[in-house]
């Protein structure tokens, strides 16, 4: 039973909810002001840096720390746990030593006088390449999934009857598209690397981690250092990016507190920029081979998929389960998932993590669908929705997918700009073309604890341990307790970023705007709650017929019968209220909810010379239930749309098949989208009353899946032609080019 | 590698071979050449100095006058961190590819992670934290109030790249602007709004 005891404001009588306003912090991390733990500079600080591995996979035979223990300013060397003589490292860039030293040079200088002697072992990393990954017994069956809408007879083998069911299926298509997918693995490449400056006050540790898990960090580095968890603070007052990867104290967080422990110095220990990709986290790559049949309207009958993935050397990769086809359900399929191991870091959830991919292997054959027909792709897609009594998709209601495809086709100006695959008129070298994707996303919310504290001055001030990835969590607290209270969001003070604060969920997920907007809607009703009956004693009215807004509390319909804000607290008497707002992920509750649908439109233009993609214009349209802090959610949208620019178009992680070498991490190697690579962006919040009546739902992941598909689509359209693999290099351009011309 | 010899208005010569032996926070402690009033404060000698060791330097700092102690090999961007409790420069990259460390040298825009403390001797250097204030710059203010940050950990090398483009071309055009500031790199994806921020400065003419 949902608690109904909570709710919000209707729509058009809010006063700070939904509102445009600036985030509270943003001067402050404008002019630089702000600290990230890269920042935190402690009295006597250490700088320790590590060595990373040179080869992909090997092992060590010895290390020898004596010569980097005689550079002057060096004063601890350190060796990994896992760096013993005799361990198997199986991916370049592993941790190997770290120097802790009185400055960067002076460990860095350390570095280099180390002298470890390796054994190289057999590599793999081209896990793009089934066939050769089969070879190399790297390949391993990731699971699958098949159904049919017909039932075998009781007398039927069951393989049989659904080889058959398959081989009756395809016949009956009127359309078959069969094709080949791909998406390479990426990076996180958080621009502040991984890392933390960590103090020992005797027994009790003081962490400063850059982290987007405040509240569960303690217990990782408790655990690790087998001291008690309420021992040890951990502290992230700004991180700087944080999209998946950044939910541990990570074993050279550990390092760093024993180095700290061993020299009774604080200790810096950030990853390089190096290390950060390699180590950091990256997204598994995924490649899908698929026949898929539909009938004469395209609507698709049967699916039959296989894809390979990579998590890395640990396991992992895109899973099968609820994403492939993505969104699309057909009432037909077999889908079937396998593993191969590589010699390359190990994988980290990535902003919705096996959504992008899956969008970007399989919305892109229901596009070549569209282009076997002939057919507006923007109608087959709509014809393989379903309706919300006989769906044909998972997520989101086709009647809010209906809806948001004919806004964004308004917005993209979809009818006007279409033409079919490949038929475009050229201006001279250059094509256009325009696709489009949609995605899903839960955005649940997460676990949250707060506590509100309101002064007799009328101050207001809430402790959560929550974090600010730089979505504006911040900014969103204040604008909920404003709301709630009726008063400027400016003045409310929001601390979080402690272990030591009441606990809230890890940002993960999209789980947290829902989260923070529970327990702070929550323990701001609670406190109002009380102001009112001692406002209501001294006006002698009855408590529910007040309301709190635009700075005081009145008797509704009456404002000459009233209190400001501060004459209303100055009731509470000598000690601040203090009420603690608490939400429990999975409760029901009128306040949040779950499950988003978009939809993405991407124009781009193509020179069949050069291979050069550019995004000419791109359309998000996204529903997220009620919106809390509305610039600062354009703002993670427009951001989405770029990250998902950057790994349609730019992004990979390039390893070199004999080696293993990681090659390209660094940033002048590691292609991101730039400034001027961007096109024009037009982000649209789709928030009906049949939405905004939800409740709050996160947004972090959802924006982000469809960019990939979308610009693939466009391409596809423009050219006439697949370019099969992201990101749509200018080289994989002119290879899809020439492989149609000679074909 | 050919040696060169770089020269400006009003400095001597050094040795590009040397200067690039010398560079960088992971170079080896070397020797390093430079001007002499550049490593010795006392000294005014007009010719190349070698440096060995620390060395107390000042540096005119956001207007004002900071002695500092330093390697050859310590980068502007450490010294700036480290010892004038100016963080708003980022160590995003050490090759200025990200252009996170971005401050004004004599009015241009460089990254601290690329220059030498030693090389900046004498000139006048702005780092982001001087646009801040009671009263702050107008690219700040356009930052806030077009959300053109998220995370921020970029920001403030591109707060500077910004100002420095504008100062030098006050009436840019929306086309200039996305193809003048390519040299800053954003993780959380927040160019589109940093273009209307920067389009917004140019209408206030700030």
């Amino acid at each position: 039973m949902a608690d109904n005891s909570y709710s919000w404001p209707k729509a058009g009588e809010t006063s700070s909810l939904g509102k445009r306003v600036n985030r509270i912090d943003g001067v402050e991390k404008a002019s630089g002001r702000a600290k990230y733990t890269y920042d935190i500079q402690l009295p006597k600080q250490l700088i320790a840096r590590a060595l990373g591995c040179p080869h992909a996979h090997c092992k060590i035979v010895s290390i020898d720390t004596s010569a980097a223990e005689k550079v002057p300013g060096v004063v601890h060397v350190y060796i990994f746990p896992h760096a013993k003589p005799g361990s198997e490292i199986e991916w370049q860039g592993e941790l190997l030593v770290a120097v802790a030293a009185e400055s960067e040079g002076a460990a860095v200088e350390g570095l280099s006088k180390l002298k470890i002697q390796y054994e190289k072992l057999d590599v793999f990393v081209d896990d793009a390449n089934l066939a050769a990954a089969q070879a190399a017994k790297r390949a391993s069956k990731g699971g699958g999934k098949e159904q049919t809408e017909r039932e075998p007879g009781d007398d039927d083998d069951e393989k049989e009857f659904v080889n058959a069911e398959f081989a009756r299926l395809f016949k009956e298509s009127k359309h078959i598209v069969e094709g080949f997918y791909g998406i390479d693995a990426i990076t996180h490449c958080c621009l502040e690397p991984h890392g933390s400056t960590v103090t020992w006050n005797g027994d009790k540790l003081l962490a400063y981690l850059s982290t987007q898990n405040v509240s569960g960090t303690d217990e990782g580095f408790a655990d690790g250092l087998k001291i008690a968890a309420d021992d040890v603070e951990v502290r992230c007052e700004h991180i700087g990016g944080g999209f998946g990867s950044k939910f541990a104290a990570d074993y050279w967080g550990l390092a760093a507190a024993q180095i700290s422990k061993a020299t009774g110095r604080p200790v810096k220990l950030m990853l390089d920029r190096d290390q950060e990709l390699k180590l950091g986290g990256n997204r598994p790559s995924a490649y899908l081979k698929v026949k898929l049949g539909a009938d004469a309207d395209g609507v698709i009958k049967v699916w039959d998929s296989e894809h390979w993935t990579t998590g890395g050397a640990v396991g992992g990769g895109v899973t099968h389960n609820g994403v492939i086809p993505y969104v699309f359900e057909p009432k037909n399929y077999r889908r079937s998932q396998i593993n191969i191991k590589t010699n390359l870091g190990p994988q980290r959830a990535w902003r919705a993590p096996n959504h992008p991919q899956a969008c970007a292997i399989t919305q892109t054959a229901i596009d070549d669908l569209a282009a076997r027909m002939g057919a507006d792709s923007m109608e087959i897609f709509l014809r393989n929705l379903g309706t919300d009594e006989a769906r044909r998709i998972g997520g989101a209601k086709p009647s809010v997918y209906k809806a948001e495809i004919e806004l964004a086709a308004k917005l993209m100006d979809w009818k006007a700009k279409w033409h079919p695959h490949g038929k475009g008129t050229a201006k001279g070298s250059i094509v256009d073309g325009l696709g489009m994707a949609l995605h899903t996303w839960g955005g649940g919310a997460n676990d949250s604890n707060c506590n509100l504290k309101i002064y007799p001055d009328g101050g207001v001030e809430t402790f959560c341990g929550t974090q600010d990835l730089g979505v504006g969590t911040r900014t969103a607290i204040a604008l909920v307790l404003a709301e709630t209270l009726g008063i400027p969001y400016t003045g409310i003070k929001v601390n979080i970023g402690s272990s030591k604060l009441p606990v809230s969920g890890p940002s993960g997920g999209s789980t947290t705007i829902g989260g923070v907007s529970e327990s702070h809607r929550r323990a701001a009703t609670d406190a109002l709650a009380k102001i009112n009956d001692l406002v209501a004693k001294k006006l002698g009215v009855a408590a529910d017929t007040l309301v709190a807004a635009n700075g005081r509390i009145s008797v509704k319909g009456q404002p000459d019968k009233s209190l400001s804000w501060k004459e209303a607290c100055n009731l509470i008497g000598m000690r601040p209220l203090e009420v603690t707002g608490s939400f429990k992920r999975g409760t029901p509750s009128p306040l949040s909810n779950a499950t988003v649908g978009g939809v993405q439109m991407a124009h781009v233009l193509v020179d069949k010379d050069t291979g050069v993609v550019k995004i000419n214009k791109f359309v998000a349209v996204q529903d997220m239930g009620l919106v809390v802090a509305r610039k600062q959610a354009e703002s993670q949208i427009y951001g989405a749309i770029i990250m998902g620019i950057a790994y349609s178009l730019f992004e990979q992680r390039i390893a070199d098949s004999a080696s293993g070498a990681f090659l390209n991490s660094e940033l002048r190697d590691y292609k991101l989208a730039r400034l001027g690579d961007i096109g024009d962006i037009v982000v649209e919040i789709y928030e009906p009353e049949s939405e905004r009546s939800r409740g709050v739902i996160g947004l972090g992941e959802p924006p982000v899946i469809s960019p990939g598909a979308a610009i693939s689509n466009a391409v596809a359209n423009a050219l006439g032609v697949r370019v099969p693999v992201l990101p749509l290099t200018p080289q994989r351009v002119l290879e899809a080019v020439q492989k149609a011309g000679r074909a | 590698m050919t040696e060169s010899t770089i020269k400006g208005p009003g400095d001597p010569g050094f040795s590009r071979r040397e200067f690039l032996r010398g560079s960088g926070a992971v170079a080896a402690a070397t020797a390093l050449q430079t001007h002499a009033a550049a490593a010795n404060q006392e000294g005014q000698a007009a010719g190349p100095a070698i440096v060995r060791g620390e060395t107390t330097i000042t540096l005119q700092v956001n207007g004002e006058s900071k002695k500092v102690t330093v390697e050859p090999r310590t980068t502007l961007l450490e010294v700036l961190r480290t010892q004038l409790e100016l963080t708003g420069a980022k160590p995003i990259s050490h090759d200025g590819s990200s252009g996170g460390s971005t401050v004004m040298v004599d009015g241009k825009p460089m990254s601290a992670s690329t220059l030498l403390a030693v090389a900046v001797v004498g000139k006048k250097i702005q780092t982001v934290e001087s646009l801040g204030g009671a009263k702050p710059d107008a690219v700040v203010k356009a930052f806030v109030e077009h959300d053109a940050l998220q995370c921020g950990f970029c920001t403030p090398g591109f707060v500077m790249a910004v100002r420095a483009f504008l100062d030098k071309n006050p009436q840019a055009t929306e086309a200039e602007i996305r193809g003048g500031l390519n040299g800053n790199i954003c993780r959380c994806g927040t160019y589109a709004n940093i273009i209307q921020a920067a389009i917004a400065v140019v209408k206030g003419g700030k």
